[in-house]
């Protein structure tokens, strides 16, 4: 046997030290070192104390609006085994949406915002601080600082500030403080940077709602406890409504909060492909994309080590996607780690094709995605029509894209 | 073993005074200016010089630091070059201690084994790394080490007595008590708060406690240095370099005459301090 043995359960990481296997850890200031301790004692207690279980069921389904919906992409099916006569395979696979968009705020961010905003009240902590990309995790950071009476600042890439405008004013309305980044190119690799600065400055009363399944530990695990409701329920669904489970998964990779939450619950399962797609922005071959995973090495970077975009000289590169939420030059630990085990296969989409996704699904399903979701949109549109028809996929439609509309209309070359 | 920090630690206690530790960023703007300004540093009166690697996400660092970096990586910097800078310092200088400060990436990049080797034989003497707590010792602190290369500690106001053993544990060299929460280059703190804080630590170790975060006058070196074995110096000198660069990046003065026009008075303010156990 040349193949290293699969472990039993790919579902039992991090261990004791916040390690997916060479991946994740705690490498913070130690200024940042007690508080990291505290909130993993803090979400230890916290994830078997039933009383807390029961508040946060209690507003996922009545201020969340949980469970969201699996729902039958039927438009797009029916357009994709046309796709599939036309080349003469005669294919295509069933798919289905796992509707995030539908939750309050617009994506799947609040799951983990109201997860993490009772945290916070437990620890008695006084302000919220968060990062945005696109802005998805602003507004549903914003949204539970409201909701629990919080002040709450919002660090953002000013690159992102400008394409993202619809959700700065959304968060403005909240009653947040946005502070615009300027620092690199202005996008989330640099918005994490400065909260990072802030947390460090304010750790007495602040609480860093860290948005992605990344970070020091315990941010990965507990991000993906309250990112695995998408995962959980959509393979109760689909045991509900197709009699069986998924052969696909698909989801888009940016930090990879909506990923790792579909793809938790069904890693035990071998014979659910999974595959995450990355930002491939204008092509892999030179600077332009944010595949860290296709195109990147493992580093250090925020908290943990993962794969980054990097130079020989270890300086993090800056990466570019059109969609603001991927554009990230790192991605999750568990990912890395997903990726390296060969569980997870994580594949490329470029900026074209997401566009391309993007203006598909609007018109055969009256459904306005979000960038990020388009991407893994897109790379169903690739495999579907060489699937077979009795097959079924799961996209994950991880957020609603009314917030991209200027980003689209731009690239279209339109004026609105 | 002991190490030229452990030597010249050792050498300014018998005097009786705290040492001036001065952090200056590693080829900002340019590597021979900043060579010049590190060979420029003891006779202005540094005792112990912190050589900065830049990173191009300093998540630690305040503003003047981050742009610090910035110019650096700029002007080409690299982790090689910033080797090869303290190599070129070591030629003329077997005393001053070298310590490198900086984040893990680059280092992790250049591997672990190969860069201690290689900065062992380029003269440097300790290592701070940020991003590094007691929890990573096995990434690097352990095999620096046994390398015979110092691994100085972070310790901060939230370093409380249960964990303060922990971040001595694997601690040489000297202590670095960050005096405040927060970023390089802010306020200085409460000096009264910091004295208590020292007194605090030592209650722990035996080993020297250097204070920084905040130390911009000669007077504010001179208090600080009442209480503590060593006044850490950083972002004034940062500014001071910046200051002499013009909007495109050009030298309005001489970078290493200012920084050392600056450390002057600094040394001045930090001789001025006795320390408490020698009164």
């Amino acid at each position: 046997m040349n193949k290293p043995a699969m472990p039993n359960s790919f579902r039992t990481g991090p261990d004791e030290q916040g390690m997916f296997g060479i991946f994740g850890g705690r490498f913070v200031a130690e200024t940042l070192m007690p508080l990291i301790l505290d909130l993993e004692e803090q979400w230890n207690k916290a994830k078997n104390d039933p009383e807390f279980k029961a508040e946060l069921q209690n507003l996922s389904t009545h201020y969340a609006g949980r469970p969201s919906k699996l729902y039958f992409a039927e438009g797009l099916t029916k357009h994709l085994r046309e796709v599939s006569s036309a080349k003469g395979l005669g294919g295509g696979a069933k798919v289905y949406f796992k509707r995030e968009d539908l939750n309050h705020t617009g994506s799947h961010k609040i799951n983990n915002c109201l997860g993490q905003i009772l945290l916070a009240k437990r620890m008695g902590k006084k302000r919220i601080i968060a990062e945005t990309g696109a802005g998805q995790h602003g507004v549903a950071s914003a949204t539970v600082a409201a909701r629990f009476g919080y002040p709450c600042v919002v660090y953002m890439g000013a690159t992102d500030v400008a394409r993202q405008s619809p959700n700065v004013f959304r968060m403005k309305l909240l009653g947040a403080e946005v502070r615009p980044v300027t620092a690199g190119h202005g996008t989330l690799k640099d918005a994490m940077n400065e909260a990072l600065r802030d947390w460090v400055t304010n750790v007495e009363d602040t609480y860093y709602l860290i948005g992605t399944a990344a970070g020091p530990h315990p941010y990965p695990e507990l991000v993906r406890d309250f990112q695995s409701v998408i995962g959980s329920e959509a393979r109760a669904q689909m045991l509900e409504q197709e009699g069986r489970l998924p052969d696909t998964i698909i989801a888009a990779v940016g930090g990879g909060s909506n990923a790792i939450g579909l793809f938790h619950p069904f890693l035990d399962d071998n014979d659910v492909r999974i595959i995450g797609v990355e930002a491939g922005g204008r092509g892999l071959d030179g600077v332009e994309h944010c595949a860290s995973m296709s195109a990147g090495s493992p580093g250090v970077l925020h908290g943990n080590r993962t794969y980054l975009l990097q130079n020989g000289d270890g300086q993090i590169l800056d990466g570019h996607s059109i969609s603001a939420g991927l554009d990230y030059p790192g991605v999750g630990p568990e990912h890395s780690w997903l990726r390296d085990s060969g569980r997870v296969e994580y594949v490329p989409i470029l900026d074209d094709e997401a566009l391309e996704a993007f203006q598909l699904t609007t018109r055969v399903e009256g459904i306005i995605p979000a960038l990020e979701s388009a991407h893994a949109i897109a790379h169903a549109m690739k495999i579907v029509p060489k699937m077979d028809k009795d097959q079924i996929v799961i996209v994950n439609l991880s957020g609603r894209g009314d917030k991209d509309v200027h980003t689209v209309a731009k690239m279209l070359g339109m004026e609105i | 073993m002991t190490t030229r920090i452990d030597r010249r630690m050792a050498k300014l206690k018998s005097e009786g005074r705290p040492a001036l530790v001065t952090y200056f960023m590693g080829g900002d703007p340019d590597y021979d200016t900043s060579l010049a300004i590190m060979k420029a540093l003891p006779g202005a009166g540094s005792d112990i010089i912190e050589l900065g690697m830049p990173f191009s996400d300093p998540m630690a660092d305040g503003p003047a630091i981050q742009a610090a970096g910035l110019r650096a990586l700029k002007g080409g910097q690299t982790l090689v070059k910033t080797l090869k800078m303290a190599s070129a310092f070591r030629a003329g200088d077997d005393e001053t201690p070298i310590v490198l400060m900086g984040y893990y990436n680059p280092i992790y990049i250049y591997g672990v084994d190969r860069f201690l080797a290689d900065a062992k034989a380029s003269g440097i003497d300790g290592l701070i790394v940020v991003d590094l707590p007691p929890e990573m010792d096995e990434e690097l602190c352990i095999p620096a080490l046994k390398a015979g290369v110092n691994f100085i500690r972070l310790a901060t106001p939230t370093t409380d007595d249960k964990r303060l053993p922990k971040v001595l544990e694997n601690t040489s060299g000297f202590v670095y008590y960050v005096s405040m929460t927060g970023i390089t280059g802010s306020a200085l703190a409460d000096t009264a708060k910091v004295a208590a804080a020292v007194k605090r630590i030592k209650g722990h170790t035996a080993l020297p406690v250097c204070v920084g975060f905040g130390v911009k006058t000669a007077e504010q070196a001179r208090i600080i240095g009442a209480s503590a074995d060593g006044v850490v110096v950083g972002t004034a000198i940062v500014n001071a370099v910046a200051n002499v660069l013009g909007p495109k990046g050009e030298k309005t003065a001489d970078p290493a005459e200012a920084v050392a026009t600056l450390v002057s008075g600094l040394a001045q303010g930090v001789r001025s301090a006795r320390l408490a156990a020698a009164e």
